[in-house]
């Protein structure tokens, strides 16, 4: 495929806010101006969303599965179940069905929950901070130690690092999210006692939440100023954001290594080797940056494993998020609210690769002209 | 291929390996548990025991007993046949159906492709273990249904990986000779194009083998398909997990390792196979 002869000696450039005043000026200049890909972009998530609205539709109507006996309850007889069917809807044709699902969506009503009572869209925003706070603090250890390690392990092939690297990705991908949760809780619990009990967010016995801005404890503490709820706060999240980040640290260790491998061997490292550049720079200036892509690119893949894994996490943790709910939705076949958070969570995950998408055309404007 | 070659080739490629060895007999011996299950299990893993519960991993249990007093070792053995069934099953399905509507999408292209591509687009717009939990209650909750929802999260890996194979090769000197000589489409597609496409979609599969596990026990871990008393992996960690806060650790640890174990051996053979097949792809 055509690349723009210039855009790949751009990665060579001096500074990373000129190298990205450079792409959008080579964007521009092939007729297509960053903020038009964003655009082009945005529209493209149409048909997945229509998608995924059309799937969690099926789901919850056309399948085998009756929602109206879960509704009803064990208890229930055929005239209930008949009765509540009707004031579902769901004995109307599924075309007519479909579009008062739509308007509800477009409404934000997602339905009410059978176990709390409330609207679904209500329980799971309440809930929502909480997971996302463990999500982003995994993923923040996992790029944070992943990156470097990846880029020590292909300097040094075959060293400590190296094998390390390689273990991590073995384990990332043989043991399950939950039983690694389990097994820190009773090394770091209950065998080392350095962390607190896992039940939860906050030791509320002793601390109570922060006042409500942003629903995750940790900015709520800091923007109170409260510091030993931060602490406490901090204290609770750290074995469940390791324990979610470890996974997510293997497959962008084991990228970083590889595209640093490759990067290294190219020749404008060799150029570079050879004009007598100090080795930082010519690992942190111009090889590092091929690495960006490649990460980015995992990134999605890393995306659908935490906001999967977090189900598992939260429900090891006690974590008051919305994939604990979930799970406690599945226990009592709470059918709406189960609904609410598969599609919560496909909605979460298409904004997430969009916004994927366009950091990988911001650190690399070749992905705008092959897109 | 003659017994002998068959032997001399097992030979080779295990003579290049030696983890690959280890994990075929491990995964040879846990074939050996499913198949055996209940009959060599020391106890009933059903027998529950008031005088027993939660006892150390002692000569008479040697992974000890869980709340119940059932005997761990014989539930974590007889659990290997569901876990390994409900893992075999959903790769097998997934493996010939999406081999099918890639070939398809691969071969026809235009709408057959269109159609194909955008289904598996949909599938892969989900975080994959939210969309297996949806279809597992849609569906209702039973292991048939866990198998269901682990073929529909897996479909889209073979399927476009089956696309692009047979993409490559569709207008290949071969097949275009196979067209000349007068085959049809389908039979172009099933004699000549599909059984070369098929081993590296082998080894997809034994690589996939182990994340099915992981992912049908992740769905039983948080209450999905199986139902207790049935022993499984999954939810014999779960079970087990209210006892880590006051120490009775064998409770989740032998059954979590048993799954860690069944999953390892799954990934070493699939590496094996791979660098077999390819070794360009070692790294």
């Amino acid at each position: 495929m055509p690349i723009a002869p210039g855009c790949v000696r751009l990665s060579m450039g001096p500074h990373p806010l000129r190298r990205a005043a450079q792409a959008v000026a080579a964007a521009t200049m092939a007729g297509e101006p960053l903020m038009a890909f964003v655009w082009k972009r945005l529209l493209g998530t149409i048909p997945s969303l229509v998608g995924v609205v059309v799937l969690t539709f099926f789901i919850s109507r056309a399948l085998p599965g009756d929602p109206a006996a879960f509704f009803a309850g064990p208890a229930a007889n055929a005239a209930s179940i008949a009765s509540i069917r009707a004031t579902l809807g769901l004995d109307r044709p599924l075309p007519v069905q479909f579009v008062s699902y739509i308007v509800d969506l477009a409404q934000g009503n997602l339905g009410r929950s059978l176990t709390t009572g409330q609207p679904v869209l209500t329980d799971l925003l309440e809930r929502l901070p909480a997971s996302l706070e463990l999500s982003s603090f995994a993923l923040l250890f996992a790029i944070g130690i992943a990156i470097p390690m990846g880029v020590w392990a292909a300097t040094r092939i075959n060293g400590g690092v190296d094998h390390a690297c390689r273990a991590l990705v073995t384990v990332g991908a043989a043991f399950p999210t939950f039983f690694v949760g389990l097994l820190f809780v009773y090394l770091f619990y209950f065998l080392l006692g350095w962390a607190p009990q896992p039940l939860g967010r906050l030791d509320e016995i002793a601390f109570s939440p922060p006042p409500r801005v942003t629903g995750a404890y940790t900015i709520d503490a800091v923007i109170a100023g409260d510091w030993p709820v931060l602490r406490a706060a901090l204290a609770q999240l750290i074995l469940p954001a390791i324990s979610l980040g470890l996974f997510a640290l293997a497959p962008i260790a084991r990228i970083t290594r590889a595209a640093m491998l490759e990067a290294l061997s190219s020749d404008f490292i060799r150029t570079a080797r050879a004009s007598g550049l100090p080795v930082r720079k010519i690992l942190m200036a111009y090889a590092f940056r091929n690495v960006l892509l490649p990460v980015s690119s995992v990134l999605g893949m890393v995306f659908s494993f935490l906001l999967g894994s977090n189900v598992l996490i939260e429900q090891v943790f006690g974590w008051q998020g919305v994939g604990a709910y979930a799970v406690a939705a599945v226990i009592a076949s709470d059918y709406a609210a189960v609904q609410g958070f598969v599609l919560m969570m496909a909605l979460l995950y298409v904004l997430l690769n969009l916004l994927v998408d366009v950091f990988a055309t911001l650190v690399d404007p070749r992905v705008r002209f092959e897109g | 291929m003659s017994l002998v070659t068959l032997a001399r080739n097992t030979g080779y490629a295990f003579g290049e390996n030696r983890v690959t060895l280890v994990a075929a007999i491990i995964l040879a011996l846990l074939t050996l548990f499913a198949i055996l299950g209940p009959s060599i299990a020391p106890y009933d893993p059903l027998l529950t025991s008031a005088t027993t519960k939660l006892a150390r991993p002692s000569l008479a249990h040697p992974f000890g007993t869980d709340a119940l007093g059932r005997d761990i070792l014989s539930r974590v053995i007889v659990a290997t046949r569901l876990d390994l069934g409900m893992a075999v099953s959903a790769v097998a399905l997934s493996f010939v159906l999406g081999l099918a509507l890639g070939a398809l999408a691969g071969y026809f292209g235009g709408w057959t492709d269109r159609i194909i591509g955008r289904a598996m687009d949909t599938i892969m717009a989900f975080p994959l273990f939210v969309l297996a939990m949806g279809i597992v209650v849609a569906l209702g909750n039973s292991v048939a249904n866990i198998i269901i929802a682990t073929v529909i999260i897996n479909l889209p890996f073979y399927c476009r990986f089956a696309r692009a194979e047979v993409n490559v090769r569709r207008e290949l000197g071969y097949v275009e000779a196979a067209r000349m000589g007068g085959n049809g489409p389908l039979r172009v597609l099933i004699n000549h194009i599909v059984p070369n496409i098929l081993p590296p979609m082998m080894v997809q599969a034994s690589l996939n083998m182990g994340w099915a596990i992981l992912n049908a026990a992740g769905l039983s871990f948080i209450g999905l398909g199986v139902r207790p008393p049935t022993p499984e992996w999954g939810i014999m960690v779960s079970e087990g997990a209210s006892y880590i806060i006051s120490g009775e650790w064998w409770a989740f640890m032998f059954p979590g390792a048993a799954l860690v174990l069944a999953v390892f051996s799954f990934n070493m053979l699939g590496d094996g196979l791979r660098d077999l097949l390819d070794p360009r792809k070692r790294v």
